[in-house]
């Protein structure tokens, strides 16, 4: 059940998150939009489970590539933010998930909403549509504290310069580049009614960041007239615990 | 809204039933036992903080499972479900 994956390449998305690209040899393959538990093992035995969500699209490498965000007070964020090296090893379960995943067969309009580190599943739909030569009509609304803390940023300009049916939306919640529209603040019913897909085109949404942010956002797109089948979700914090 | 959103929801727990699912959970539909609301397990609130994991309701807060860890046995209690209803077309895709 649990596959082991060797560390091949870090990349630091931020100063306090980084992405790991792990070589999987028996990787069955994923779906954009899943995840993977991984397992630390301490030398004394200890061990602890956390759940990533994948970046990387789905590719015939093997590579799985893990965005994960440092928390203060983590027990495990912090040895994968900082102390993990290239060749290391890590234990992980999955690729986990068959509902919170997006498909290229999916030609609907697209409905992205990521609160800070929730961009990462978000994200691999986003990379899956681009090798996948999907037409689909993505819109991203990333809802992020600071300029300084988006993921991603130069890759989604790139790529939203080079399509307009990917159109993305910033929303900064502490503090705005010089210049910005909006003042920093949470995501409100108007930012997203008049930054996401209208209701009547139908469109398929993916909420994903931590509760309470997922919470609001998918009562402001209910609001917007989606239906609750059509609203995905995908909820993420602390968990904890040994197993 | 919830007033407090100390739960994450079945996505976190699916890890954990794949110990015991072959197929994937939260695509699956559950029909909660006491409210009769029929929903994909991915939208149930998962409390992981606790010796396991307790998936309740996301309408009416019901539990709908446990699953217990102890040493070398595993405890699931799926009382709280009327139903669970898989897709086995999952199967075929997850095992690619």
């Amino acid at each position: 059940m649990w596959r082991v994956g060797t560390v091949a390449a870090l990349h630091d998305e931020t100063a306090t998150a980084r992405t790991i690209t792990l070589e999987v040899p028996d990787w069955p393959g994923h779906i954009a939009g899943q995840h993977v538990d991984v397992r630390v093992t301490a030398s004394d035995g200890y061990s602890a489970v956390r759940s990533y969500s994948i970046a990387s699209a789905p590719n015939p490498e093997k590579h799985v590539e893990l965005t994960i965000e440092r928390l203060p007070d983590g027990e495990v964020s912090p040895y994968l933010t900082q102390e993990v090296a290239t060749s290391d090893r890590l234990e992980l379960r999955g690729p986990i998930g068959g509902w919170f995943v997006w498909r290229p067969q999916q030609s609907e309009p697209i409905q992205l909403i990521a609160g800070g580190s929730g961009i990462v599943p978000l994200m691999a739909m986003i990379r899956a549509r681009v090798s996948a030569g999907s037409s689909a009509p993505f819109r991203l609304l990333y809802s992020v504290r600071e300029p300084g803390a988006v993921f991603y940023r130069d890759e989604l300009q790139s790529l939203s310069d080079q399509d307009r049916s990917l159109i993305l939306t910033y929303a900064y919640t502490r503090a705005a580049p010089e210049g910005w529209a909006r003042p920093p603040g949470r995501i409100d019913a108007a930012l997203v009614a008049n930054t996401t897909w209208p209701s009547k085109l139908v469109p398929t949404c993916y909420v994903c960041g931590p509760t309470p942010f997922v919470e609001s956002a998918a009562g402001f797109l209910s609001a917007c007239g989606n239906s609750p089948e059509k609203i995905k979700t995908e909820r993420f914090g602390p968990t904890g615990g040994k197993k | 809204m919830s007033s407090h959103a100390d739960y994450l929801d079945g996505n976190a727990a699916a890890g954990e039933l794949s110990k015991i699912f072959v197929m994937d959970v939260t695509a699956a539909e559950g029909k909660c036992a006491y409210c009769g609301t029929t929903r994909r397990f991915a939208e149930a609130h998962v409390y992981m903080q606790c010796p396991g994991v307790v998936a309740r309701c996301a309408g009416c807060e019901h539990v709908l499972l446990r699953l217990v860890n102890v040493r070398q046995r595993v405890f699931l209690d799926v009382r709280g479900m009327t139903y669970l209803s898989l897709d086995m077309s999952q199967l075929q895709e997850s095992s690619r």
